[in-house]
C-alpha cells in the first residue's frame, strides 16, 4: 500500500515496494503467431506492492488483457510469451516463475494464489448449472478434502463477504441481476483467499450506482483480506478514484505507471494527457471537450472539433 | 425544421412468468420536445426506459398511451408514412446496426432513393460522396468496403451518415458512443454537434454517462424506473441535482476532482436497497421510495414535478410548492 502522499520519493518507494511485493513481471514480451506476427504485449515491467491496487489503463486491443492472461498462464496459441519471466513472491513459500510452471504446479497456483474476476460476467458464468455448483467445483478441485458441509459454509461465507444473500446459491446465473453476477465472480475469486485478484474490466457493463457498489465492495475487502489487485478498464476518471498506482498502456507497452495523483496532475506521456481528455470531468471545467456554437453559452472555443478524426488512430 | 414533441407517453409491457401475467410499466408518462438546434439528453441507469422512449420515437415499438407528434417546418404535423423522412435513429451498437453483407455505398445509397432526394444513379452517387465528406470519411477509400473493413469509430460515422441521409431534421442517438474505443468517443460526439449545428437538427442524446450528458446537451431528463424524476438545464441538474436519485447517479458517477478513496470507504446511503428485477409498481407511489434516505409519508403518492429552479423541476415530495431553500440546503448537506 502506497501512502497517499503525492509527494514521491522514487528511490526509498521503489525499494519499500521490492521488499514487500506479491509479483513482479520483468520484461514481458507476448506475441501472437499469425501472419504477420503480432506484438501485443512489448517489454513490460511492473511490481505489485502487496495490497496495493494496481489500474491497468488503455484503449481497447493495447494489450491490457493479453497483459493479464500472460499472468495467470491463460493466454493459449497462438500467443506465445517470448521474453521476459513473471514471479509471484509467495506469502507462505519460496518464489515462483510462473512462466516455468507445468501442469500439476500450475493448477494448484491458479485461483489459490492468483484468481481472476473475467470480463463480462454475464458470460463467464455457466449458464446450465446453479451458482453453487460452481463454486463448489473451485472447491473440489482445489481442496478434495474439503467436507460438504464445510465447502456449503464456505460458498455461504463468501456470499456474505460480497454482499449477496447467501439464499441465492441455489439459483442459476440468469436468475440474477447484472450487478448479483458480477459480485457472485468475485465471491468466486475469492474463494480460496488468494494474494492477487486481476479483474479484467469487472464493471464496464455496469450502471453507475451498480458499479460504485461493487467498487466499495473491493475496498473494503481488500482491507479485510489484504489481497492485491491489478484492475483492468479504460475508464480512467474510475482508476484515479480507486488505484495506488496506475499504469498507461498504449500498443503494448507501458508508456507511463505512477501515483494517481502524478498521472492527473502531472501526466508526462502525450498519451497520458490525451486520455484524460477523453473524459470530460463531471463537475470540473470543459477540458478538449467543447461542444461549440450551439447555445450562446459554450460558444468560447468554436475550433476545437475541427478535426474530430484527430482523436482516431485508426 | 421539425420540431418532435412528446406528450404522456406511456409504454406497458406484459411479462409471463409460468402462468403468471403481470404488467411492466417501462414508460410512465414522459413529456418533452426536441426543438430545432438543441439537444436533449436523457439519462438513467439500465432498465430505466430510456431506450424504449427511443424505440418508440423511431417507431419501432407502439405506443400503449400517449403521443409522439412531429410538425414540419411549415407548421403542418408531418405524416406517418413521411415520419421517418424526419426522425432517424442512431443505435447504439456500430457493429450489429451495419449490414455486413452490404457495402458502404449501399448502406447510404437505399436511403437517399427510399426517401426520394436522389432520382438518378449520378445524383446518388455525388450525395453518397457528400454524405461521407459530412462524417469526416472519403468516399473514395471507405464508399465500397464492407462494414467490417471498418473500425468501430468508422462505423459509427456511417450510421450517423445513414441517419442524415433521408435529410432528418431530429435525430434519435441512443447510447451513439459507449461501444466505441474512449479514445474516439470525443471525435464522434464532437462530430454530431457539429452536424447539428450545420444543419440545425434537433437532438435526443441518450446515455448513461452523465458527464458527456452535461457537456453535450442543453437540457437533460432523468429517468428512474420509467419516470422522468428531475428535468432542467444540463449544468444545473449536474451541478445541482435536487431529486434524491440525482444526487445519486451524480456522487456515484466517477469524478477525478475527487481522487483519493475516502468518499469510497466512507459507508453512506447510497447503495441500491434492492438489486432484483423490478416489479410492476404503477400506482404505488414515488418509485423511488424503497431506495431513498428521504423517504416519507408523502411518497405513497405519485408526486408531480415541482419547479425547484428556473426551468427545473424535480418530481419529489421534498419541494412541494416550490423550491424551498431549508429542504434544499438539509438534502445537500446530507449528500456531501
Amino acid at each position: 500500500m502506497t501512502t497517499t502522499s503525492p509527494v514521491s520519493r522514487p528511490i526509498s518507494d521503489s525499494r519499500r515496494r521490492a521488499a514487500a511485493s506479491v509479483l513482479t513481471v520483468e520484461h514481458l514480451d507476448v506475441v501472437y503467431q499469425v501472419e504477420p506476427p503480432v506484438h501485443a504485449v512489448k517489454d513490460v515491467s511492473l511490481v505489485l506492492g502487496r495490497g496495493e491496487i494496481l489500474g491497468l489503463a488503455g484503449e481497447s486491443g493495447c494489450g491490457k488483457t493479453t497483459l493479464a492472461y500472460a499472468i495467470n498462464r491463460l493466454h493459449r496459441p497462438p500467443a506465445e510469451v517470448t521474453h521476459g519471466s513473471v514471479t509471484f513472491h509467495d506469502r507462505e513459500g519460496p518464489d515462483l516463475d510462473l512462466l516455468a510452471l507445468q501442469k500439476e504446479d500450475l493448477r494448484r497456483f491458479r485461483w489459490a494464489k492468483l484468481s481472476m474476476v473475467f470480463q463480462g460476467a454475464m458470460n463467464a458464468l455457466n449458464p446450465v448449472t446453479s451458482v453453487r455448483a460452481q463454486l463448489d467445483d473451485v472447491l473440489t478441485t482445489h481442496v478434495p478434502a474439503m467436507s460438504r458441509s464445510a465447502r456449503r459454509a464456505r460458498c455461504t461465507e463468501v456470499f456474505e463477504l460480497v454482499g449477496v444473500d447467501p439464499g441465492r446459491l441455489d439459483s442459476y446465473p440468469h436468475e440474477l441481476s447484472g450487478g448479483m453476477r458480477q459480485r457472485v465472480m468475485i465471491a468466486m475469486a475469492l474463494l480460496l483467499n488468494p494474494q492477487v485478484m486481476i479483474m479484467d474490466e469487472p464493471t464496464t457493463a455496469l450502471d453507475v450506482v451498480v458499479q460504485r457498489g461493487i467498487l466499495r465492495e473491493i475496498l473494503r475487502l481488500r482491507q479485510e483480506l489484504g489481497f492485491s489487485v491489478i484492475f483492468i478498464t479504460h475508464d480512467l476518471p474510475l482508476l484515479l478514484e480507486l488505484s495506488d498506482r496506475i499504469a498507461i498502456m498504449l500498443d503494448g507497452e507501458i508508456v507511463e505507471i505512477a501515483s494517481a495523483d502524478e498521472i492527473y496532475l502531472r501526466p508526462q506521456h502525450p498519451y497520458t494527457r490525451k486520455l484524460l481528455d477523453a473524459f470530460p470531468s463531471l463537475t470540473g471545467e470543459r477540458g478538449a471537450f467543447i461542444r461549440s456554437g450551439a447555445s450562446s453559452s459554450r460558444d468560447q472555443q468554436p475550433d476545437v472539433d475541427s478535426d474530430p478524426d484527430g482523436m482516431d488512430p485508426r | 425544421m421539425t420540431t418532435l414533441e412528446v406528450k404522456n407517453l406511456v409504454k406497458d409491457f406484459s411479462i409471463r412468468s409460468g402462468w403468471h401475467r403481470s404488467t411492466l410499466r417501462a414508460v410512465d408518462d414522459v413529456s418533452f420536445t426536441l426543438v430545432p438546434g438543441r439537444t436533449v439528453a436523457l439519462v438513467g441507469e439500465s432498465g430505466s426506459g430510456k431506450s424504449t422512449v427511443a424505440r418508440m420515437i423511431a417507431r419501432l415499438e407502439r405506443p400503449t398511451a400517449g403521443e409522439i407528434v412531429a410538425t414540419a417546418p411549415d407548421g403542418r404535423q408531418v405524416a406517418n408514412r413521411r415520419f421517418r423522412d424526419h426522425v432517424q435513429m442512431v443505435f447504439q451498437d456500430p457493429f450489429a446496426s451495419l449490414n455486413p453483407f452490404h457495402t458502404i455505398e449501399h448502406h447510404l445509397a437505399r436511403p437517399l432513393r427510399l426517401h426520394g432526394p436522389a432520382k438518378s444513379r449520378a445524383e446518388v452517387e455525388a450525395l453518397v460522396e457528400e454524405l461521407l465528406a459530412r462524417v469526416n470519411l472519403s468516399a473514395d477509400s471507405i464508399a465500397y468496403r464492407r462494414p467490417h473493413e471498418l473500425s468501430g469509430g468508422q462505423r459509427q460515422r456511417v450510421a450517423i451518415a445513414r441517419a442524415l441521409a433521408p435529410g432528418a431534421q431530429v435525430i434519435i442517438a441512443d447510447e451513439p458512443v459507449s461501444m466505441l474505443d474512449v479514445s474516439i468517443r470525443l471525435g464522434v460526439l464532437n462530430l454530431l454537434a457539429r452536424l447539428q449545428r450545420e444543419d440545425n437538427l434537433a437532438v435526443l442524446y441518450i446515455t448513461h454517462d452523465l458527464a458527456t450528458a452535461r457537456h453535450f446537451s442543453d437540457n437533460i431528463l432523468v429517468m428512474y424506473r420509467g419516470r422522468v424524476v428531475e428535468r432542467g438545464p444540463a449544468d444545473e441538474v449536474i451541478l445541482h441535482p435536487k431529486h434524491p436519485y440525482t444526487q445519486l447517479l451524480a456522487a456515484a458517477a466517477p469524478n477525478p476532482e475527487r481522487r483519493g478513496r475516502s468518499h469510497l470507504t466512507v459507508s453512506g446511503s447510497i447503495e441500491p436497497v434492492s438489486d432484483g428485477p423490478r416489479e410492476a409498481r404503477a400506482d404505488s407511489g414515488c418509485n423511488f421510495q424503497d431506495r431513498c434516505a428521504f423517504a416519507m409519508d408523502a411518497c405513497a403518492e405519485v408526486p408531480p414535478d415541482f419547479a425547484v429552479g428556473d426551468d427545473h423541476f424535480a418530481k419529489c415530495w421534498l419541494y412541494p410548492g416550490d423550491a424551498g431553500a431549508p429542504a434544499r440546503e438539509r438534502i445537500r448537506g446530507s449528500s456531501a
